[in-house]
């Protein structure tokens, strides 16, 4: 006698774990990028021995602990809320999906956070090169971090490594390899990596435009800028080529995905000439887009890197998933009955014919009579395996516009960085401040391409949890809708002062400029050293 | 022994490492919070308390994300049930775990008393609240869970959780364990803290070391009571269902069968008692790196006290009995464990060198910092 799964619940879980993710994704870019800047900028003191290398250091490393103290706690959340609100899907993927989560605790999140306590406070305890090499390790730490967490995600965006096996009724984990080297989840790990990289630079940049335009700290400002205008350039070039490479590994392994990414809903067989669509305004209900531009001939080569792949649209891909509901709803039928009685080997043998669309199956539940797959006869079950079938179209309507404003971000932040990165290198930046007005005002936008991103990767993998295996619907925890309610207000509360403490602190140290509680020469000469000190002074690491 | 029951044990035994570990290290930095305000009267003395555990607490605290991570991998079943069946206090668990690093990082980067003064209540409350909770959950886990499962796995619960919070056992271990935080919070503020707040923190924790010896013993009477779960039969090597498979009794007193069969395991809750004893006395004769490592011993010997008591049940279910979760039917898989085990064995000797190698650097007296530090809390 199970109990019917209540679908306010699973929304609400939904809209839980989305408002928590997005927001935890606020501050993993920043630590991510900042850390490696930190430690490009305290590998020149080392090399160069110059100490305002040190004291930029010291100073942007002050706004990278108010970061990370906020990107530590949400991701705590991340972690718990696997099991508190999707013990389903806890259950069904732990054995394979827990193991990279784990491996992330071992291997790169005890390094970041026990070495960045060192780092924060070990400056006068140990040499400067055991220090840089601590800076690095607590980079190092956080994108490894990054990484398994990645290969996690990768497996619910396209799961490999994995075998479903009916005795325990979860996904055995079968593979390492295929696990780790998921295609999704590599070219992933470094676009979302990079991504953080392009988020620390203009981070770094704008707030150094902001110096600049108000004349304090001109040394540091200016260097600063330099470092994070070039750091820009790499960054977002890598970051749209490997957006690029994703968006190739998705055509094969999620194509209702780029399907509603792009807003194809009828197969284009000219594939040499399929336009692909610059503006549009889907409409899932009607099927169709109401409104669309699109260019010719771009289309297929831009996705597929050929000229002649066909690229399937939406309703083709709904038709091609009929089939796969009526077995799957037999494989869920004979693999309900073998869980009654594991002797009944008749059943086995029918689930193992129609196992390869169990997960439509489940998808099926929602639809089915009393949520029973059993009460799905000849009369309702035309009607099922239509609502089942249109059930795998994401909502287009925001992975168009999601996947279309991230990419635009991205190209704009390219634009910025490259002027930003010329005049700076030849030493005219302060010529622009129409530039450094720009940079400063940019700083928002990695953020906004960064969760545009997400949404664009998590709304575009619904209606699953597992890509084909499982779905969102059934995957959450059989809570009451009261739960949820209290934890939901307390999330919007906790994360809504969060936010407040975090940015008052931030524009707080950020206005207050480098050591400004020390040194009083806000208008100091670009290029000069610290208050009282020849900038050739070898620094001084004499223990206190 | 079949190598699949061997993994199995194996990381029974580590899980009960992860729990030990979080419970002095995070615990440590916990009673701390909890002190705070009570060891520091003043602005200067709160923020030299602060810094003592300063370098390390987002170190310790990885334990607490570690534990987590290696509940979810290595025992599945184990995580989606427990996480999903104590949700409310789950969630005000995680409430105070997130609200603990943002009160580090934030409190004294405004100087505004008011502003300071509300974080220090923020440690009391994230200080005191987790380690109950953390102690109120064993507790329960020792009375038996209200859940069952449906025939796909998910699991289905039946008691509010008021009853989770607030019944006698609960309380008590959740005050035992708040008493074991504020101990070892109390040693690392003598060891690393100067007076007066190293002698405020010796009285503090040698007082709560004499209250946790109570509470332990008390609870002991009240276990031997209380109704435990016998594992009739049950294959230690089989799959890992919860469904189905086991057959398992509840009766009165049974949580002291395995020392009923093994009298030997009665060194276990000595260890305890003799940990927080002798542990309050050598804090009560300053000698706080030995008080340390005593409370460290105690822990061990509580929680392993538990773990012996319970052997083979993880979580036992009060409401189908068969369903409760076991180390034989609640685990990962073969390959799984092994790759786990693997990873293990490289990763922790190489967290102990480092965390090791950190403490070092960092060790010795925490002054009062400099108002205008940049570089403390």
């Amino acid at each position: 006698m199970d109990m019917l799964i209540n679908p306010t619940v699973v929304e609400l879980s939904r809209l839980q774990f989305a408002l928590t993710a997005l927001y935890h994704f606020l501050f993993v870019p920043l630590t991510l990028g900042l850390s490696f800047l930190l430690a490009t900028m305290e590998s020149v003191y080392v090399i160069t021995g110059k100490p305002i290398y040190k004291e930029m250091t010291q100073f942007w490393g002050k706004l990278f602990a108010i970061n990370f103290a906020l990107g530590v706690a949400t991701g705590l959340t991340m972690e718990f809320e696997f099991g508190t609100n999707w013990s389903m899907y806890s259950h069904f993927v732990g054995d394979i999906f827990g193991t990279p989560l784990a491996i992330e605790g071992l291997m790169a999140f005890f390094m970041e956070s026990t070495f960045v306590g060192v780092m924060f406070f070990g400056w006068d305890r140990i040499s400067a090169k055991a220090h840089l090499v601590v800076t690095y390790l607590v980079a190092l730490g956080s994108n490894l971090s990054a990484l398994w967490i990645l290969i996690a995600n990768g497996f619910m965006q396209d799961p490999r490594g994995g075998t479903f096996d009916p005795n325990t009724m979860r996904l055995e984990f079968s593979s390492f390899v295929q696990l780790i080297f998921n295609e999704d989840a590599q070219a992933k790990f470094v676009h979302t990596s990079i991504a953080g990289f392009v988020t620390g630079s203009m981070f770094v940049m704008g707030i150094s435009a902001f110096y600049l335009l108000t004349n304090k700290r001109k040394d540091i400002a200016l260097r600063s800028f330099r470092i994070a205008a070039v750091f820009g350039v790499i960054s977002t070039i890598g970051v749209v080529t490997l957006g690029d490479a994703l968006g190739f590994i998705d055509a094969k392994a999620q194509p209702m995905k780029v399907a509603a990414m792009e807003a194809i809903w009828n197969t284009d067989y000219n594939t040499a000439s399929a336009p692909w669509n610059l503006i549009a305004f889907p409409d899932k209900a009607a099927g169709k887009n109401l409104f669309e531009i699109g260019i010719p001939y771009v289309l297929t080569p831009l996705l597929t890197h050929s000229e002649d792949t066909v690229i399937p649209g939406i309703h083709q891909l709904v038709d091609e998933a009929k089939p796969k509901v009526v077995s799957g709803i037999k494989a869920m039928i004979a693999l309900k009955e073998y869980n009654h009685d594991h002797s009944n080997v008749q059943a086995l043998a029918t689930f193992k014919q129609y196992q390869a669309d169990m997960g439509y199956g489940f998808l099926a539940m929602q639809y089915a009579p009393d949520q029973d797959l059993k009460k799905v006869d000849a009369s309702n079950l035309a009607s099922v395996v239509d609502k089942t079938a249109h059930e795998t179209v994401p909502n287009v309507w925001v992975e168009f516009w999601a996947f279309r404003i991230m990419v635009a971000f991205g190209f704009i932040m390219l634009a910025i960085f490259a002027f930003a990165a010329y005049f700076s290198l030849k030493n005219e930046i302060e010529k622009h401040p129409l530039l450094l007005k720009v940079a400063l005002w940019s700083i928002p936008l990695p953020w906004f391409a960064c969760e545009f991103g997400w949404i664009t990767a998590e709304n575009g993998r619904q209606p699953w949890t597992v890509y084909n295996m499982l779905p969102t619907f059934v995957s959450a925890s059989s809570h009451s809708v009261g739960y949820m309610i209290f934890s939901l207000i307390g999330f919007v509360l906790l994360y809504s002062s969060f936010i407040a403490a975090e940015m008052y602190l931030m524009f707080k140290y950020a206005r207050l400029g480098p050591q400004s509680s020390h040194h009083g020469h806000d208008n100091a000469p670009a290029g000069g050293g610290m208050a009282g000190q020849p900038a050739f002074a070898k620094p001084s690491l004499a223990k206190k | 022994m079949d190598l699949y029951i061997g993994l199995k044990v194996l990381w029974w035994v580590l899980l009960g490492v992860l729990l030990m570990g979080l419970a002095i290290m995070v615990g440590m930095d916990m009673g701390v919070g909890t002190l705070l305000r009570f060891v520091g009267k003043n602005d200067g003395e709160r923020r030299q308390a602060l810094n003592v555990v300063g370098p390390h607490w987002d170190g310790n605290q990885v334990w607490f994300i570690l534990g987590g991570g290696a509940i979810f991998a290595a025992w599945p079943t184990l995580y989606a049930t427990s996480f999903s069946v104590f949700y409310i206090v789950m969630i005000l668990l995680l409430f105070s775990m997130i609200l603990r690093p943002v009160a580090f990082e934030y409190r004294s980067k405004v100087a505004a008393s008011k502003w300071r003064e509300s974080w220090d209540w923020v440690f009391l409350v994230s200080g005191f609240l987790p380690m109950f909770i953390y102690g109120a959950a064993i507790g329960n886990i020792l009375e038996g869970v209200g859940f069952h499962f449906g025939w796909d796995g998910q699991y289905y619960q039946t008691e509010s959780f008021i009853w989770y919070l607030l019944n006698p056992f609960a309380i008590l271990s959740g005050l035992l364990a708040v008493s074991m935080s504020v101990y070892q919070g109390g040693a690392m503020l003598m060891l690393r803290g100067t007076d007066p707040i190293a002698s405020r923190a010796r009285n503090y924790a040698s007082t709560a070391g004499i209250i946790a010896i109570v509470l332990f013993i008390i609870g002991g009477f009240m276990i031997s009571g209380m109704t435990g779960y016998t594992l009739i039969s049950g294959d230690p090597g089989m799959p890992a269902n919860a469904v189905s498979g086991q057959v398992v009794h509840a009766v009165s007193g049974a949580w002291l069968d395995n020392y009923a069969a093994h009298p030997i395991l009665w060194i276990i809750p000595l260890l305890a008692i003799a940990g927080m004893l002798l542990g309050a006395l050598m804090l009560r004769a300053n000698k706080p790196i030995l008080g340390w490592w005593l409370g460290a011993v105690a822990w061990i010997g509580i929680l392993g006290t538990v773990a012996a008591s319970m052997f083979p049940f993880l979580m036992p279910s009060s409401e189908n009995l068969n369903q409760s979760l076991t180390i034989w039917n609640a685990s990962g898989s073969r390959y799984n464990l092994i790759w786990m085990t693997i990873f293990t064995a490289i990763f922790v000797p190489t967290i102990l060198a480092y965390t090791t190698w950190c403490f070092r650097v960092m060790r010795g007296k925490v002054n009062p910092p400099n108002p205008a530090d940049d570089h403390a809390y």
